[in-house]
């Protein structure tokens, strides 16, 4: 027998859950849940109650009905007896199109700028600082609204272009006009035409759209075996055999090819009776929205970028220079890799940013999710309960794709710890 | 072999030289512009690109800024003016409209021979402010309060205020650079009585109501006080409970009985003549001060170890995050009635507020977590090892640094917050941006302006927002502890 008194389970007494910390959590969980749900409860008995008072209820039948109302400018085909349905996928598809633009573009001017920023020249650097100060601290509704009036009030109507002395000339070796209501550009068409894949819905792509995305692919893929072929070879040599010529090859001999035998002509727009014809009219509404939002991200990104470069250590740039690497393969193998691991995460919310202020197409009319599901839709059938649900739902599971496909990127280059 | 420095070294220098001037050539403004400006061809070009872009913004604007007219009475005036000056055909600014309407941005329809009570609470906010933001520096307080007092005195004065409201804005205002001076943490007070103060000059009405809403938290101090011995989740819990049952129950019986004795109320003002920048700043300083303290929690709740809780503030966050402004906005204008209980009829102002102080909230408990992750563990664990509860810990040791680590962030997002508060003309809101320069282009006489009024609120923006990320900047360095 040890005179040692096993220390005994203390009886539970209801003052532990409060104050001892083995249940304390729980408790602090159960009144949390007990709270949350109540609140929830509160609010879904309140929502039911009204719209029992109201004479409504929660269905989305009348995603089916007709619209009845015309959307400018479609990517898919829609008319006004298309259902509010397709006229919320129109909305959706007029959403992404502009997102995706003003994420191509505000990424190329957001480099350029930081990058010209953070340059030695400083005439050059002091503009960047003066762009990029202005762009972040006046509302982007300013932006949208001041470059939407450049377009509406600066530029000439499209009977400006007419005539033998005509007041206004297209830019880009005749190829676009730039007009108050619209910008013609140029199109393709296919001289060999073999026909398109219908894909339902209405929806068309044609064979040559599919074979150029199809070659493209291939060539990329190809590309990358022979960047692997090339580093083995490296391994085993010490010598990198040229791979240059041969990737240009790959890319440009099929695109070439495809050229030739679809017979691809370039259609510039001309002016036929008061309009521009040939080409595709583009609304302004995108135009405008598209640019403003592409330089408003773009300064937000160009701080990006800098903070980016800045990051990277100068010894390392130092210590490749010092291992005879040239200056282009400094950049590319030793400091843009690093500069990327602090570039990407704050880069993909800009990126969501940009699809979230895309909303704002509701101040200069073009018609995205907002303006179709969540404008004209939800006046038309009073369904406020239903439109608003569905377009936030829609607006969440983009960002959190976005914000996922761009995480799965940021996993690539991040840092490997040991 | 151990001597071997003092024979290898034969001789050492034991005076300094004084500094001699570069050699001419190595220094001078014609070396500054070979290296900034012409060290390369690449940098020759961009050079002259950038004096090709300045020359066309200016070539292009410079006219319109130079043929400007500030006094008009109407569009057409300004241009006839514009082409007896400068000759037919030319174009110019015509700032005449910002000189007439200047009151429909600042102050939107907000009685005019009430002007200055927006003035005070502005004037106020600075008072309410400075011990806040300007804690440890005694001169700048002093600099700020002075300003502020001749300014808002001044304006208000101008505005036509009466004498009783301007001798006690001026009294007060004495009275806080006193405590200032002397008793700096007693101007704390007067930062906790701000939001009672502003609403009542803002809105007008009986100064009860406010009084007894601030009395709430009072209240709930009290019970977390007399509770603290027993336990402090049981203190927390019990506060909060006081503050809502005197607020729910107490409060709408006390305010009428209040008001029936004693009678404070000063001329009420309708949310719907809020307009302008009146407007904006209202709700962005609500929306920040709230939404501060609400990221902090939701910062915590993330980071939390209980699973429940940090689902809860996950899925709250992601949300929020995932949704534009705009939509939550009209959440606010068409929804809310469904979720709350018949016949409630809430200020569109305060639903705002309530939107964006949440969306703002969300960003902020992110930029929040990532200063709190990025605190080495051994803070945590030596807050642990002092034997500190949870909230101490918080409170003493990881709040402060992880706060100063995330100032930048916490400061953008507050720019972003006051940029989006223009996005209220979307629900009816009369913004000093969009709603106002549409309502001073339907006139007649103003009809076909469209630059000036975005120029106007484009340069006070700037202005505005430009100042909080020069603050941040100065922040930053002030908090600096590592050399």
């Amino acid at each position: 027998m040890s005179d040692f008194a096993v220390p005994a389970h203390p009886p539970f007494r209801p003052m532990m859950l409060i104050n001892d910390r083995r249940y304390r959590g729980y408790t602090i969980q159960v009144v949390v849940f007990i709270l949350i749900m109540a609140a929830a409860w509160w609010l879904i008995g309140n929502t039911i109650e009204n719209l029992s008072r109201l004479g409504k209820d929660f269905n989305f039948d009348f995603l089916w009905k007709r619209a009845g109302y015309d959307i400018p400018q479609v990517l898919i085909p829609y008319t006004a007896d298309s259902s509010h349905m397709r006229a919320a996928v129109v909305g959706l598809l007029n959403t992404l199109l502009v997102a995706v633009l003003g994420c191509i573009t505000a990424t190329i001017i957001g480099v350029t700028a930081g990058v010209l920023r953070l340059s030695n020249n400083w005439l050059v650097a002091r503009l960047m600082t003066i762009y990029v100060e202005l762009f972040r601290n006046i509302p982007l509704l300013l932006w949208i609204l001041v470059v939407y009036a450049v377009f509406t009030e600066s530029l000439p109507a499209p009977r400006a272009y007419s005539g033998a002395d005509p007041a206004a000339h297209m830019i880009l070796f005749d190829s676009i006009a730039l007009t108050n209501r619209y910008t013609a550009i140029p199109t393709l068409n296919l001289l060999h035409s073999h026909g398109s894949l219908n894909i339902g819905w209405g929806v068309t792509i044609n064979w040559a759209t599919i074979a150029y995305i199809v070659v493209l692919v291939l060539a990329i893929l190809a590309h990358r075996a022979l960047g692997r072929w090339a580093r083995a070879r490296q391994n085993l040599t010490g010598v990198r055999p040229r791979t240059w010529p041969i990737s240009a090859a790959l890319f440009v001999l099929p695109l070439v090819a495809l050229w030739l035998y679809f017979g691809i002509e370039v259609v510039r727009p001309t002016l036929k009776g008061f309009n521009f014809a040939g080409g595709v009219n583009v609304h302004n509404a995108l135009v405008a929205l598209w640019l403003a939002l592409s330089l408003y991200t773009g300064a937000f990104i160009a701080e990006i970028v800098r903070a980016g470069v800045l990051a990277v250590s100068k010894g390392q740039s130092e210590a490749s220079y010092a291992l005879g690497l040239s200056r282009r393969r400094t950049m590319s193998l030793v400091v843009l890799p690093q500069a990327l691991r602090v570039i990407i995460p704050p880069l993909i919310s800009q990126f969501l940013n940009l699809t979230k202020n895309s909303s704002l197409a509701i101040a200069t009319g073009y018609m995205d999710l907002k303006a179709t599901l969540g404008g004209t839709t939800l006046n038309q059938t009073g369904r406020e309960l239903e439109s608003m649900v569905l377009m936030m739902g829609i607006y969440l599971v983009l960002s959190l794709i976005i914000s996922s496909a761009m995480n799965l990127f940021n996993a690539r280059v991040r840092l490997r710890e040991r | 072999m151990s001597e071997i420095h003092a024979q290898t070294v034969q001789y050492v220098r034991d005076t300094m030289l004084p500094p001699a001037p570069p050699p001419n050539r190595q220094s001078g403004p014609v070396l500054w512009l070979r290296e900034n400006l012409f060290s390369g061809p690449l940098n020759i070009a961009l050079t002259l690109l950038g004096l090709a872009a300045i020359w066309y913004l200016v070539s292009s604007i410079w006219p319109w800024i130079a043929h400007s007219v500030w006094h008009a009475n109407s569009l057409k005036e300004c241009r006839g003016i514009i082409a007896a000056t400068f000759g037919e055909g030319t174009t110019g600014a015509c700032w005449a409209l910002v000189r007439e309407r200047w009151s429909q941005f600042v102050f939107g329809f907000y009685p005019s021979h009430l002007w200055w009570r927006p003035v005070a609470a502005f004037g106020f906010l600075f008072v309410a402010l400075a011990p806040v933001l300007f804690s440890d520096s005694r001169g700048i307080r002093r600099w700020v309060l002075f300003l502020a007092a001749i300014l808002t005195v001044w304006i208000m004065d101008a505005l036509g205020a009466p004498t009783a409201p301007l001798t006690w804005v001026a009294a007060i205002m004495m009275l806080a650079w006193l405590l200032s001076e002397f008793r700096p943490s007693l101007l704390l007070v007067m930062t906790g009585l701000y939001p009672a103060l502003g609403v009542w000059l803002l809105w007008g009405g009986s100064l009860w109501s406010p009084i007894v809403v601030m009395l709430g938290f009072g209240v709930a101090y009290a019970v977390y006080r007399a509770l603290e011995r027993t336990s402090s989740l049981l203190a927390v819990v019990g506060a909060i409970a006081a503050a809502v049952a005197w607020w729910w129950w107490i409060g709408p019986w006390l305010v009428p009985r209040l008001n029936q004795t004693v009678d404070l109320a000063i001329t009420r003002v309708a949310s719907d003549s809020f307009g302008g920048f009146l407007l904006s700043i209202t709700i962005g300083v609500s929306g920040i001060a709230m939404s501060l303290p609400l990221g902090i929690i939701l910062a915590l709740a993330r980071r939390s170890d209980l699973p429940l809780v940090k689902g809860f503030a996950v899925m709250f966050i992601e949300f929020i995050r995932g949704v534009p402004l705009i939509a939550l906005l009209f959440v606010a204008s068409l929804l809310l009635n469904y979720f709350l209980p018949p016949g409630t009829n809430f200020d569109i102002i305060l639903r705002v507020i309530i939107m964006v102080t949440l969306f703002a909230a969300a960003y902020m408990a992110e930029v929040i977590r990532g200063g709190l992750a990025a605190l080495p563990k051994g803070q945590y664990e030596a807050a642990d090892s002092l034997g500190l509860d949870y909230w101490k810990a918080q409170r003493l040791i990881i709040l402060p640094q992880a706060l100063k680590i995330s100032i930048p962030g916490i400061v953008s997002t507050f720019i972003g917050m006051f940029k989006d508060t223009t996005l209220v003309t979307f629900v009816g809101l009369y913004d000093p941006l969009k709603a106002t320069a549409d309502s001073v282009r339907a006139s007649v006489a103003w009809k076909g302006t469209y630059w000036e009024p975005y120029i106007f609120t484009g340069a006070i923006f700037f202005i505005l927002c430009f100042g909080m990320s020069r603050y941040s900047m100065y922040l930053e360095q002030r908090l600096k502890r590592e050399n």
